[in-house]
């Protein structure tokens, strides 16, 4: 059976290996070329798509844990979730996490992800102690930021790029409770948008849905929500049964209306211009990971996510050109998620750096590549970058332009026979 | 403590019992044979629920010494899952009759003798519960696989009576009816993605279905009704067909 991404677009036939024992992966990579490992298929794109693929989800034991230090030694398919449901009751909790639990450590640290706190704990490379890789060679090292740093800068963001990652040791942190107190700001315009990411900075964790059809004055709209854990002692962390999309919704379920109604109905629901609400782990953080597959809500076709992220200087021209024309465009995003970042860190092809972030989804129909091509043009203009985590059609030249560091990277792994062995969709595109 | 004693550890569905059971707060007995080679697993069920998990040596078919196996548990389980299981070959049973005596001895001989053994002791001691993993492969022999459909059939006899021997006694016998399930067992072959049940989800079913006493689970829970209507095909039709 072949392997999809999360944006269920491009379907590609792929053979799929499964490795129990270290030799049997070093088997595999002797024998075969463009091969990419996969971990719980999450990422939007191509990044993890390929001819030959290795499947590391089930790579999925727990391996130590120290209780005074908060180290945890997990092998790579284990999910976020999985750390959550046996660590939050005991008052443990993710340094740092995207928008869904269910994504494998391995992937975590091949797509160097952040979360909701990047303005103040960065990427999840800043949490992990060591990782031990298997290189092209086949070769097992142990990689850490201190020990071989280029391999920890190459593999930190590096999209499962340079080889195949076996187990890692990830630092928690403490928490006391697994409800947070949120504030939920209610802004008008973009620029409202903006002094509110500004005034709640201290928070450490903030996040705004925007309402990407808002037309004229109205632009930049949004539910601005900061927060932090509460001291109260309660953890006692159940997770909860997801409830299923069965089946692929027609496509033109997600139109322009729909959308339109989504949004106003999601705006709508907050009255007051600064509210707060006390809420649990999953419903701040994974608000998504209740609907299981929904993904397939986007119909058969599927979907993409464009993000891009844009130095702070520019961030807000450049903002309002884009939401400007995508506002025209008249193409609907479910979801549109703004949030400020904090400083950008050394891994050659880490997305982060200190400016705006706004995240969109689209279906996948006709015409939609040609507005992408058209906001990559804005986004290139204000000197920003697109994340590949979520990517599956951007060009080379425009990538490029983004990561100043692409030649390092590139060069990294030429030079250790990588480019050959590891490769994807995605890398073959964008040429890396 | 309560420790709850799985047999035929290292199989897929074992392990993710194994897991099931520690999270709601059980120690664990995992049986197998090699049973070292279940200490990483035996590690990560450690780390992630806290429980105690001891790896203890059983060979199925090693009949003589299962009195030992049972007497040695210095803490008696609370209920034994057994989650043996060996599919064969079916082609090679046809015509080699070590394969077939493999397939009968390990499905059905071995956890028979063993679990003699837990419920006389538990029939005693008026408590406990015995799982059986048998499959719907024993609900209706067909051509594909009715060796290994003939032990589990056996299997699924044996608990039946034996929850009816020990009804009076409190202790509560539960036959577990997998369909497909996607492990190593299964590795390779084509299944329907809506008919196939991952193992954490079998793990679950059982877990819910022994707290509650029932007893006969099919997992997923549309066998049940797949089954039936295989059941009452006619056998004049039935023999025709190519399932």
């Amino acid at each position: 059976m072949s392997l999809m991404s999360w944006g269920m677009y491009p379907k590609i036939k792929n053979t799929v290996f499964k490795f129990d024992k270290k030799k049997t992966l070093r088997k595999i990579i002797n024998e075969h070329d463009k091969l990419i490992p996969y971990g719980n298929g999450r990422s939007y794109g191509d990044s993890a798509l390929s001819s030959n693929i290795i499947h590391a989800r089930p790579k999925d034991y727990f391996i130590d844990f120290n209780e005074e230090t908060g180290l945890l030694h997990v092998q790579t398919g284990v999910l976020l979730s999985e750390i959550l449901e046996s660590f939050v009751p005991r008052g443990w909790f993710l340094k740092v996490t995207p928008g869904t639990k269910l994504i494998t450590v391995g992937g975590a640290i091949a797509s160097d992800i952040h979360g909701k706190n990047h303005h103040v704990e960065g990427c999840f490379s800043e949490c992990i102690k060591e990782f031990k890789i298997m290189l092209a060679d086949g070769e097992v090292v142990t990689c850490s930021k201190e020990a071989t740093p280029n391999l920890f800068k190459a593999t930190c963001g590096g999209q499962g790029l340079t080889g195949i990652i076996l187990d890692a040791k990830i630092y928690l942190k403490k928490i006391n409770s697994q409800y947070i107190d949120q504030t939920t700001i209610k802004t008008k315009n973009l620029k409202e948008t903006f002094e509110a990411f500004e005034e709640y900075q201290d928070k450490p964790y903030s996040v705004a849905w925007i309402d990407c059809l808002a037309k004229g004055d109205k632009i930049g709209k949004c539910l601005l929500m900061v927060g932090d854990f509460r001291d109260d002692g309660k953890l006692d962390y159940k997770v909860k049964k997801q409830k299923n999309i069965p089946f692929n919704f027609p496509s033109f379920t997600l139109n322009n209306w729909s959308v339109r109604v989504f949004n106003w109905l999601y705006y709508g629901k907050v009255k007051q211009s600064i509210s707060k609400q006390t809420v649990d782990i999953d419903t701040f953080f994974y608000p998504l990971d209740a609907i299981g597959r929904w993904n397939h809500i986007y119909g058969k076709n599927g979907f993409t996510q464009y993000q891009f992220i844009l130095p702070k200087e520019t961030s807000y021209e450049g903002l309002e050109e884009i939401l400007t024309t995508i506002s025209k465009s008249g193409k609907g995003s479910f979801l549109a998620v703004l949030k400020l970042y904090g400083k950008a860190n050394d891994n050659y092809l880490s997305f982060p750096m200190e400016g705006y972030s706004l995240a969109l989804d689209f279906k996948i129909e006709k015409g939609l590549f040609d507005l992408l091509d058209k906001l990559d043009e804005i986004v290139v203009k204000y000197k920003g970058r697109i994340y590949l985590a979520k990517d599956v059609r951007v060009s080379k030249e425009v990538f490029e332009k983004g990561y100043p560091q692409i030649e390092t990277f590139r060069q990294y792994r030429k030079e250790n026979k990588m480019d050959i062995k590891f490769q994807s969709l995605q890398s073959k595109r964008v040429g890396i | 403590m309560s420790y709850i004693l799985i047999i035929g550890a290292k199989s897929d569905i074992a392990k993710a019992t194994a897991r099931e059971y520690a999270k709601q707060g059980y120690d664990l007995y995992l049986a197998a044979r090699n049973s070292d080679e279940l200490k990483e697993f035996a590690d990560d069920v450690t780390v992630r629920t806290q429980r105690v998990v001891n790896l203890v040596e059983l060979d199925i078919l090693d009949y003589k010494n299962h009195q030992e196996f049972y007497d040695k548990l210095n803490e008696k389980p609370l209920g034994v899952i057994s989650a043996i299981g060996y599919l064969g070959d079916q082609k090679k049973a046809q015509t080699d009759f070590t394969e077939v005596k493999q397939i009968m001895d390990t499905n059905y001989t071995g956890v028979v003798s063993l679990f003699n053994i837990i419920a006389n002791d538990f029939e005693k001691r008026k408590s406990g519960f015995i799982v059986g993993i048998s499959s719907v492969a024993g609900d209706r022999g067909r051509k594909s696989n009715y060796i290994y459909g003939s032990a589990k059939a056996a299997l699924t006899a044996y608990l039946s009576g034996l929850r009816n021997r020990l009804y009076d006694t409190q202790v509560h016998v539960m036959t577990v009816k997998p369909g497909f399930v996607a492990t190593k067992m299964t590795e390779g072959m084509d299944l329907p993605e809506k008919l196939t049940a991952q193992p954490e989800e079998v793990a679950e079913d059982i877990y819910n279905a022994q707290q509650k006493g029932k007893n006969v689970l099919y997992t997923k829970w549309m066998w049940r009704w797949v089954m039936l209507i295989i059941r009452n095909i006619p056998e004049f039709q039935f023999k025709k067909m190519d399932i």
